[in-house]
């Protein structure tokens, strides 16, 4: 079994306008050393699969079909062998 | 002309498009669900506004996995009529059937008011009752309309004419080049923003929106008089 972190975020191109207003936000409560904010998506995905290759083949798929929209946004990913939980 | 409003969990136009059809062009219309198998006997498909699956995800994202969706990818292939307004255009961006995707707007506000739009092609089958460069007036209704495509994408739009609506006055949303809606290559697949089946009638405010459904039944009734 594999645990998968995915995180989709905009692409560096595209604006951002929700981490935009939280970055507005954060400066209001007077951090004003935080430059940048980008918000993004966080998923957690178990995986049954053999081998870390099949997993990689697996959640890039889902990512480009569903997770993620590819026109604007972009993705990564940590795999994670665990423990079968019974 | 029989048209079928597709009906996924979360679409709340579809009771206006219906009327659109019904009382506005006096054509027929039949509500599909989203778990249908078939579109079997219809000539037009349209795939409503709302906030299909609670736009979990992204909006469209979800939907656009729906039983019937292969279908209606089915049906635009072949070549016959697809239009989605609002979610519905969502819904065409984020199953291929139309290029770019449909980002947060730019301030974003959920907006909902009348807007100011120019017919940017006047020769599609959607949008010939228009005159060339008309302003219409058509309400918009979302939080997430802002299109997005990249440059290379942009030019191929205006290269071969898919720019169909622009806003005129104001642009609402942050929208690249202003669009608020494009069709296929093809010119059978068409997405906009703005809400047509919501000015049928003076009484609502605009009346602009019907010439819209009347291009879709005039252009259909003149390809099947010529086979």
């Amino acid at each position: 079994m594999y645990n998968v972190k995915v995180y989709v975020t905009y692409k560096e191109s595209i604006l951002d306008p929700q981490g935009e207003a939280v970055r507005g936000a954060v400066h209001r409560m007077g951090y004003d050393e935080i430059d940048a904010i980008r918000m993004g998506k966080y998923f957690e995905i178990k995986v049954q699969e053999r081998d870390e290759r099949s997993v990689e083949d697996v959640i890039e798929t889902v990512c480009d079909k569903l997770l993620a929209n590819v026109v604007m946004e972009t993705y990564r990913y940590e795999i994670e062998k665990v423990k079968e939980t019974v | 002309m029989r048209f079928a409003v597709i009906q996924f969990p979360g679409s709340n136009c579809d009771v206006d498009l219906l009327h659109a059809i019904k009382d506005g062009t006096g054509e027929e219309a039949e509500y599909v669900p989203h778990t249908a198998d078939s579109l079997d006997g219809f000539d037009g498909v349209l795939l409503p506004g709302g906030f299909s699956y609670g736009d979990y995800l992204r909006s469209g994202a979800i939907s656009r996995f729906s039983n019937v969706m292969s279908e209606v990818k089915r049906f635009a292939e072949d070549g016959k009529p697809v239009f989605g307004t609002c979610n519905g255009f969502q819904i065409l961006v984020e199953a291929g059937l139309l290029p770019g995707a449909l980002q947060r707007n730019k301030q974003l506000h959920f907006i909902c008011k009348p807007t100011e739009l120019k017919v940017a092609n006047n020769t599609t089958r959607f949008t010939s009752e228009y005159a060339k460069d008309e302003q219409l007036t058509i309400p918009i209704a979302h939080g997430e309309g802002n299109y997005y495509c990249d440059d290379e994408t942009l030019k191929e739009l205006e290269t071969n004419n898919q720019i169909v609506f622009t806003y005129a006055s104001e642009n609402p949303n942050g929208s690249v080049a202003d669009i608020a809606g494009i069709i296929n290559k093809k010119g059978n697949v068409l997405g906009m923003m703005p809400h047509p089946e919501r000015a049928v009638e003076d009484l609502l405010g605009s009346s602009d929106g019907l010439r819209f459904f009347q291009s879709m039944v005039k252009n259909f009734a003149k390809e099947t008089a010529d086979v």
